[in-house]
């Protein structure tokens, strides 16, 4: 797999990733005669800048939960590497291990079940305190309410339970708890999926205020094509578990090379009335993640497809101006 | 859903002032259901029953045995509400009596099975592997053993007590309580929540203390009420083949041993006991179900 | 503009919880014309599900239907028995739900379903039915029908159950088809397929589609006119491209800001302030009011409705000196 160029121009790389790979084993029938191996995420490469949003973006299969959780090694890789700030993560253990989790978190996307329903605010957002820090309960409280207002709430929430908040406030429970350590990078596991669109506004707002005010960078992982290209810098869009196309935001909606992009973009409904397009429907469905076709993973589904595309895989190509595509055509 | 605490618009001042509420909240949310609350009722009645028994015994030195031959069987009446027993006894006394080891065997049974099953169950659910297994086999092979017959055997073995009676039914119960927690905590090793721990770093046993046995607490908890009503039929079974309180200690169980003889002469003698322990098993069981809505926090926020 | 299929009028609806009464719907205010396209559109909360169910007469328990009108073809259907009712639901007014998992019956086959809600309306020889289930299944576009006749729903991926619960919906040759959400929970490219498949069928099979959604770009790319609720009431309405782009009510013009498009990079998403109403409080007045950056004094009174173009109403104070209903 082709490693995506280093420039040196921009600021330096905070995370780097090279050729993740995870799969997992499928307990099939009873004798577990052929297990099969879905392979989630199938050879993955990427770089993000200190402070910058690279945005994740793809459908069901795509693996990008699975990457992110990868990256942050909720999950064991099978095989790759992660790179924070020069360290190896997945080399780490024990001690290293959580000391390092202090400066990579994550926000989920349910924010109904990633906080602990029998658990007080307090409680729930100075965990990490807890877990990292020898702060007492008093300095640990003051930090908690500091965090909350950080995250635009009241610190006179700090004894509710979270059945009393709705969606967006919870979510930005999750955000002031993921800040505790004061971390450096956060990945964000589709945050806002399960919000309203006003709601999303509040919350999508503070994040791209708090990776101002705190020089975040961000994982920003979605399957919502127009969010992605809102908040990130750059976008990699990935399909059945590989990164098929990546650039800048502006540069995959206004100039993109995959076919299988150009059916994203052409599905995605869209409120501007300038940029509807004649559709492309892209037919059939995405393969199981267990039997990926061989060559190009999409060469089924694809329109020009050829007769190499069914044999050969292709690797990642830089097109121009750090424009990245894998593809035959 | 917004804040929905229009009502409390007191706010939580304090850790403990949370839990309060909750409680509160909880308790507005029991009294909606009748039948829990006339049991609780009931409940709170032989328990007080229980504690101020010397106090409410017409009778206090009958109930601890003393005998009263000429006032033998003799039926219900202004002097002996609940009638005498075969020896002359006041039932009514005894009853009161015997209402404390048969409802502390009930709780303590079930009190001790709880924190002895809960924690096994929460770390076999959680962790997995070996030490999964390894408690698991453990729990199943105490399963196995019939409650009765194992208690017979214990009783046989270090003679037949109060004491003995509860040990033997503790050890058969545990492991109810145990597969419960483990299968809760199965589920809830995959929620997020959980997740979101391991990514701060949290160490497994901290998670298990922290946030698996809270939640497994739940239906532990709603077991447990319900159980007791079980535990209380069970330590009367015991003592009503003879191996749990021995005469003359009152106790229902043994009451109702004694009675059988006596049903065609004196059928009070045997009817109040055992309407008491019907009582408070069928009492038990209808808090057990109250409590089980009640502790959801999703069904006591919309009712 | 010929006869309207429904009319709706001042629908109230409301639900007794332990709480309280809960106000669902506080007077809607809807036509769907023949063949129309018509979405309906707002958050979590503002009853456009229960406005679809109360068409249908399938409110669930604890509510009530406290006053108004909900006429299809000229009959209020609320003053119908429930044995009328069961005649229209399937045959003249079909519903498509969200997710198509729980709205497929695991345990039987799709050709099962299928001929199970064309017996009960048309019902007919065995082999007649069979015959009009694949014919179905091919409007919708299924592929390889006849295997799928004769699959479990566990089976089929979402874009398949969620075609097969429209065949199910156009199997008796119903004049109105409800989706509520029908495309929610699927892939992007496969909501492309499905609402590209419901367009076309409008024109093909004659029907008219009430599309319930809180995705405010599908409702402009596909339906033809657009209903916007806010807390159980209409706050504007009319063609799709009058009122997503030219959008008078401040709650559609706040709802537009907050929501991403392509060409709001760089800006910042307006969020709204406050919080949707619980529905325990009885409305009084307009319902946006004390969230709205433009609220009067006169707000507290129920607006009324104003044209402000030819279809295209509102009902917000602000225009009501330019047009006055």
């Amino acid at each position: 797999m082709n490693e995506i160029a280093e420039t040196d121009r921009t600021p330096e790389v905070q995370v780097q990733v090279k050729n993740l790979v995870k799969h997992f084993v499928q307990r099939s029938g009873f004798l577990e005669r052929n297990p099969g191996i879905v392979r989630a995420v199938d050879g993955v490469s990427f770089e993000i800048q200190r402070k910058r949003t690279l945005g994740l973006v793809g459908e069901s299969g795509c693996g990008k939960t699975t990457i992110g959780r990868c990256v942050l090694r909720l999950l064991e890789p099978t095989a790759g590497e992660v790179t924070f700030e020069g360290v190896d993560v997945l080399g780490l253990s024990g001690r290293r291990l959580r000391r390092i989790r202090r400066d990579m978190q994550m926000v989920f996307q349910n924010p109904y079940s990633s906080l602990d329903p029998r658990m007080t605010v307090l409680n729930i957002v100075g965990e990490p305190l807890q877990t990292h820090t020898s702060l007492n309960h008093g300095e640990i409280r003051e930090r908690v309410v500091e965090l909350l207002e950080h995250v635009g709430m009241s610190g006179d929430h700090i004894y509710r339970y979270p059945h009393e908040f709705s969606g967006g406030q919870l979510q930005r429970i999750a955000v002031a708890r993921a800040l505790a350590l004061n971390p450096k990078f956060l990945v964000l596991d589709e945050p806002t999926a399960a919000l309203d669109v006003s709601v999303q506004a509040q919350v999508i707002a503070q994040l791209m205020q708090l990776q101002r005010d705190l020089d975040l960078t961000y994982l920003f992982i979605s399957h919502n094509l127009t969010l992605v290209h809102y908040i990130s810098d750059t976008i990699a869009v990935t399909y059945l578990g590989k990164i098929i196309e990546y650039a800048e935001a502006d540069e995959i909606f206004d100039n993109p090379i995959h076919p299988y992009t150009q059916a994203l973009l052409s599905a995605t409904p869209s409120l501007d009335r300038e940029f509807r397009q004649q559709r492309v429907i892209l037919g059939g469905r995405v393969p199981d993640p267990a039997n990926p076709p061989p060559g190009c993973v999409f060469h089924p589904r694809c329109p020009g497809t050829t007769d190499q595309c069914s044999k050969v895989e292709p690797h990642l190509v830089d097109v121009g101006g750090n424009h990245l595509v894998s593809c035959h055509l | 859903m917004t804040m929905n605490h229009e009502e409390t618009s007191r706010q939580a001042q304090s850790a403990w002032g949370a839990r309060f509420l909750e409680y509160r909240l909880m308790w507005r949310a029991l009294r909606r259901d009748r039948l829990a609350v006339i049991s609780l009722a009931i409940i709170l009645v032989f328990v007080l029953a229980a504690v101020f028994a010397p106090s409410l015994a017409p009778y206090p030195d009958q109930a601890l045995g003393k005998a009263n031959l000429s006032e033998k069987l003799d039926p219900p009446s202004a002097t002996h509400l609940l009638g005498t027993d075969d020896l002359g006894r006041d039932v009514l006394s005894r009853i009161l009596y015997g209402s404390r080891p048969s409802l502390s065997i009930g709780i303590f049974v079930v009190g001790l099975a709880m924190i002895i099953g809960t924690p096994l169950g929460a770390i076999a659910g959680y962790a997995g592997g070996w030490l999964d297994q390894a408690i698991m086999r453990i729990t199943d092979i105490f399963l196995s053993f019939p409650a009765l017959l194992l208690a017979i055997a214990i009783s046989a073995a270090l003679g037949a007590s109060f004491f003995n009676a509860m040990l033997s039914i503790t050890l058969t119960w545990w492991p109810w309580y145990t597969r419960l927690a483990r299968a809760q905590a199965v589920s809830l090793k995959e929620q997020t929540f959980i997740e979101a721990s391991r990514a701060i770093g949290v160490p497994g046993f901290t998670i298990i203390r922290r946030h698996i046995i809270p939640n497994v607490l739940t239906p532990a908890l709603v077991q447990a009420t319900m159980d007791i009503g079980s535990a209380v039929l069970m330590g009367s079974a015991l003592s009503f083949v003879g191996l749990g309180v021995q005469l003359p200690r009152a106790d229902w169980g043994n009451m109702l041993n004694v009675a059988r003889l006596y049903f065609s002469d004196g059928p009070w003698f045997a009817i109040f006991p055992g309407l008491a322990i019907l009582l408070i098993a069928m009492c038990f069981n209808l808090l057990g179900d109250g409590v089980r809505d009640v502790l959801d926090p999703q069904s006591r926020r919309t009712g | 503009m010929d006869q309207p299929l429904v009319i709706v009028r001042d629908l109230r609806l409301q639900f007794r919880t332990y709480a309280g009464i809960v106000h669902a719907l506080n007077g809607i205010d809807l036509e769907i014309y023949e063949q129309d396209m018509l979405g309906l559109v707002g958050e979590t909360g503002c009853g456009k599900s229960m406005t679809g169910l109360s068409i249908l007469g399938l409110v669930p328990r604890g509510g009530e239907i406290v006053s108004g009108s909900i006429r299809f073809r000229g009959e209020d259907l609320l003053t119908k028995p429930e044995s009328y009712m069961q005649q229209v639901r399937g045959a003249r007014i079909a519903m498509v739900f969200q997710d198509p998992a729980t709205s497929l019956n695991p345990l039987f086959t799709v050709g099962q379903q299928l001929e199970t809600v064309m017996q009960r309306h048309h019902p007919a020889a065995k082999n007649e039915m069979r015959d009009r289930a694949l014919e179905l299944l091919k409007v919708v576009e299924l592929p390889d029908p006849a295997r799928i006749l004769d699959t479990y729903p566990h089976e089929l991926s979402g874009g398949m159950k969620q075609r097969a619960s429209i065949a199910i919906a156009l199997s008796c040759g119903a004049d109105l088809l409800i989706a509520d959400e029908p495309t929610t929970d699927l892939d992007v490219t496969v909501q492309a397929q499905i609402l590209d498949l419901l367009r076309r069928l409008r024109e093909t099979q004659g029907i008219a589609i009430l599309m319930i959604t809180h995705d405010l770009s599908v409702v402009a790319e596909t339906c033809q006119r657009v209903a916007v609720l806010y807390a159980g009431q209409v706050v504007e309405s009319g063609p799709v491209d009058d009122v997503l782009f030219e959008a008078k009510h401040p709650y559609t013009r706040a709802l537009l800001k907050a929501s991403p498009k392509r060409s709001s990079r760089g800006q910042p998403l307006q969020a709204i302030p406050g919080t949707v109403p619980s529905g325990l409080q009885p409305l009084e007045g307009c319902s946006f009011a004390p969230r709205c950056p433009h609220a009067m004094e006169v707000c507290s009174q129920p607006p009324p409705r104003a044209s402000v173009a030819p279809a295209h109403a509102v009902y917000c104070f602000l225009y009501t000196d330019a047009e006055g209903t």
